[in-house]
């Protein structure tokens, strides 16, 4: 599971509305909790990926070391990523598995719809190691209120 | 010197979010992680024993792969990152997402 207060949740939603028709992309700062990743931060990154920033994202390794210093001197560690899928569902593709490397953290993904955020969906990165990972539907609780998981359009 | 391990790894390394060392370059930090915690080195290497492509190590703010990779020398007061790639992003082609359309 993954919570979420709600200040958090509409900073990451927006933040997809602001860089429509390209993808966003961003850091969840938490803790973990046993099987919950509680997110109480979250910080923009931004994408690198500007030969096709409508469909591809990726964050500078230098920038997040940036932000989990930040994170450690907050004592909130790195509990997942978002990013967003402008006009295309809030789900994982392939090549968000293929890139995938975070083992045990969260990755959320945010439909925008013509420049307006619409369903917002989280998924663990489950599996011992790389050659056996996948992702997972996970519930996504945003501040008390219950946000199913919606796995269609 | 220090060596900062992501939340992935952390399990493999008694739960230590930073680890300390004592080396002379980057391979011999990384070595005595790895001998030290050996469940480690699957993840960061492969079975030829080269470092995996998605696991970037940084000396400070420097990508070791821009400096002298892991001949690099290390300082007491140096920390090491290792940090995995962040990527991804829709396609625009036959994949999980596309079928929910």
């Amino acid at each position: 599971m993954l919570k979420i207060d709600q200040r958090c949740y509409e900073q990451l939603r927006r933040h997809g509305e602001e860089t429509y028709p390209h993808e966003c992309c961003g850091v969840m700062l938490g803790t973990m909790e046993g099987d919950e990743r509680v997110v109480t931060a979250v910080v923009r990154a931004g994408n690198t990926r500007t030969d096709s920033p409508q469909n591809r994202y990726n964050i500078d390794p230098r920038e997040l070391i940036a932000i989990q210093r930040q994170g450690r001197e907050k004592g909130l560690d790195i509990v997942g990523f978002y990013h967003s899928h402008p006009d295309h569902p809030a789900h994982w593709s392939a090549t968000d598995l293929e890139d995938a490397h975070w083992l045990g953290c969260s990755y959320v993904i945010t439909r925008v719809e013509k420049g307006q955020a619409r369903d917002t969906n989280s998924f663990a990165l489950a599996g011992g190691e790389e050659s056996a990972k996948r992702f997972q539907d996970e519930q996504l609780e945003v501040t008390g209120q219950i946000a199913e998981t919606k796995t269609g359009a | 010197m220090k060596i900062h391990i992501p939340t992935p790894l952390r399990q493999y390394a008694e739960k230590k979010a930073t680890i300390e060392v004592a080396a002379g370059n980057v391979g011999d930090a990384l070595s005595a992680l790895t001998n030290k915690y050996p469940d480690l080195r699957r993840h960061l290497y492969t079975d030829e024993g080269k470092l995996r492509a998605f696991v970037n190590v940084y000396l400070n703010d420097e990508d070791i792969r821009y400096l002298h990779k892991e001949s690099t020398l290390v300082k007491e007061s140096d920390n090491l990152s290792i940090v995995p790639s962040i990527a991804g992003g829709a396609c625009a082609c036959c994949c999980p997402c596309r079928m929910l359309l």
